[in-house]
């Protein structure tokens, strides 16, 4: 019974939200306005058990000093709401924002820039003629990509040429990866359909 | 009755007999002995046991003759001599090394036996300040850091440095010129990361321009927003951009609106500001994921001009597709540094302009070497241990 409830509820709000297809609706705004109510108390209450909880209150009552610089920084963020020491809440943002810009600048440059790189150190003379002009493409694909995203000249002349080479290689990377992501978002649809016909209506 | 009973005089030959066995027993022993003693110093050829190189001090190897070991090595481990022994792996013979790290590994500064085949060698952990094995990157980082160095204190001087205007950067002011024309808002989402995600931060250097450009016209701008930690942090940017241009008054705070954490249900609620408030400019602009395409839909069928720019280049295509302009990648992080033409960002990007160039001539010049058969000189070169 507790299942029939949950499927017949869940299969009418994706009705719900389906029926955006035919127009901006009463049903479809009933919909989306429980979906982010309850998006918002789902994650105070994940956020409280997840975070808060372990990582800092069961830390503090356990008499971790350490901790009390996290909550100190958590209580700075409040200042926003005192008239005179709203400066004060740039400092835990700062510590934020800092902290993360250092981690993961060595995170891109190892895991992107550097294996990019030696993924293009690539030879045009293997014995295979298809490796061959494989590699040459994509050899000329990343010099050529890199002279678009080159801003400090005008791209006019040579320059201009391998831009517009770098674009034509950019556009057929997209539309490979926006087929395959298509592909990808209509299984989502018939998982939903799926459902809804099989879950649901039992008629699968 | 018990009878005393003199032993009998041991015979030559069986005299002769028990001593030959005794002395027979005695090199059988000895060697058997020696063949055991041989067999435990010649288990584990080439065995070295030292602390691991370039790390915390939290691992130590120990290393054998891979070819000439036997079928299997275990790998004990004691904090004494005299044990006792923990069995920490065992291993085929040809796997040469063993880092013990880990779950129950090694302490900084503490001295282990390691008995490996019977064999007892022991070692120290210890910590090393430089990593031998990441100085390539060291180096890369240096090249980097100093290029942006040079072109940033440039920058400061007030010296002249050429960007490049990027096609979304003019609609972005024709947008903004329609929405005031038509009386309607301008709708600007940073993406829906924390604020810690690089995009999000220039996002928030494109919207600081944005608001100067809307406060100048008195439009009406709304931002959505997926992170209540992005909330501070956008609205003192609109702020101050209303500010800039001597409006203060206009800014309206109920418009920095925080919506939702959940990915969808953001979508969800900034469809609806879509439909219902109709803004005739959307600007997607920052670190989207799988709503691209959901918001730059409903954005296309409101008939809104629709401008994105992100880097996250699985949703680029989306955004080409369903949008007027689009800012591939790092245009995004050159329109920040274009319209705010302030000197951090200039030089940033003018610092990332030249390592690209230094990239291109890498390239051309290993691909070149690799097809002279001299790949591999080029490759350990950005090998990162």
């Amino acid at each position: 019974m507790p299942e029939l409830v949950g499927n017949t509820l869940a299969g009418l709000l994706t009705l719900a939200i389906f029926s955006f297809l035919y127009k901006d609706n009463v049903v479809y705004k009933f919909a989306e306005h429980l979906f982010v109510g309850l998006a918002a108390g789902y994650y105070v209450a994940f956020q409280y058990r997840t975070v808060f909880q372990p990582n800092l209150w069961d830390r503090l009552v356990a008499g971790d000093i350490v901790s009390f610089i996290p909550l100190a920084l958590a209580i700075l963020l409040f200042t926003r709401m005192l008239p005179s020491g709203q400066w004060l809440s740039r400092w835990p943002m700062g510590a934020m924002i800092g902290a993360y810009a250092g981690l993961q600048l060595i995170g891109f440059l190892q895991g992107d820039l550097i294996a990019q790189v030696q993924a293009n150190i690539l030879s045009v003379n293997t014995g295979s003629w298809v490796t061959n002009v494989n590699n040459f493409l994509l050899i000329v694909g990343v010099l050529t990509t890199l002279v678009y995203f080159f801003f400090s000249t005008e791209h006019k002349g040579a320059v201009g040429a391998l831009s517009k080479a770098g674009i034509y290689f950019l556009m057929i990377s997209f539309g490979a990866s926006y087929g395959f992501t298509v592909m990808a978002r209509m299984s989502l649809l018939i998982g939903r359909l799926e459902f809804l016909f099989g879950d649901w209506l039992h008629l699968l | 009755m018990i009878k005393n009973r003199t032993p009998l005089p041991a015979s030559p030959s069986s005299a002769k007999r028990l001593a030959l066995s005794a002395c027979s027993g005695l090199v059988l022993f000895l060697g058997l002995a020696a063949l055991l003693a041989t067999s435990a110093a010649a288990a584990v050829p080439g065995l070295v046991v030292r602390d691991n190189p370039d790390d915390r001090g939290e691992a130590i190897l120990v290393e054998w003759d891979g070819e000439a070991a036997g079928d299997s090595v275990r790998v004990e481990r004691a904090e004494s001599e005299a044990g006792p022994w923990v069995m920490r792996r065992a291993l085929p013979g040809s796997a040469a090394r063993f880092v013990d790290q880990g779950e129950g590994g090694p302490e900084r500064g503490k001295t282990y036996f390691y008995r490996v085949n019977g064999q007892v060698l022991s070692a120290t952990p210890t910590a090393q300040w430089w990593n031998k094995g990441r100085t390539n990157l060291f180096l890369i980082l240096a090249l980097y850091l100093g290029l942006i160095m040079v072109f940033l204190n440039i920058a400061r001087k007030g010296g002249s440095l050429f960007i490049r205007k990027i096609a979304g950067l003019d609609a972005m002011e024709e947008a903004i010129g329609r929405a005031t024309e038509m009386g309607k808002p301008v709708l600007y989402v940073p993406g829906i990361d924390d604020a810690n995600n690089i995009q999000t931060i220039y996002s928030m250097a494109i919207l600081n321009s944005v608001a100067k450009m809307v406060a100048q016209y008195d439009t009406e701008l709304i931002v959505p927003l997926a992170k209540a930690f992005v909330l501070p942090l956008a609205e003192e940017t609109v702020r101050s951009g209303y500010m800039d241009v001597g409006r203060p008054d206009s800014f309206r705070a109920d418009n920095i609106r925080f919506l939702s954490d959940e990915q969808f249900a953001f979508t969800a609620a900034v469809n609806g500001i879509m439909l219902r408030e109709k803004p005739a400019a959307n600007l997607f602009l920052g670190s989207f994921f799988a709503e691209s395409l959901v918001l730059a839909e409903t954005g296309f069928t409101t008939g809104a001009i629709q401008i994105a720019g992100t880097a996250n280049i699985h949703q680029l295509p989306f955004f080409v597709v369903a949008c007027d302009y689009t800012m591939i990648g790092e245009e995004f992080f050159a329109t920040s540094a274009y319209l705010s033409r302030e000197p951090m960002l200039v030089g940033t990007l003018k610092g990332g302009d030249m390592m690209k160039l230094v990239i291109m001539v890498f390239l051309v010049v290993a691909a070149i070497a690799a097809t002279m058969g001299h790949s591999e000189a080029f490759r350990s070169l950005l090998v990162i241990r």
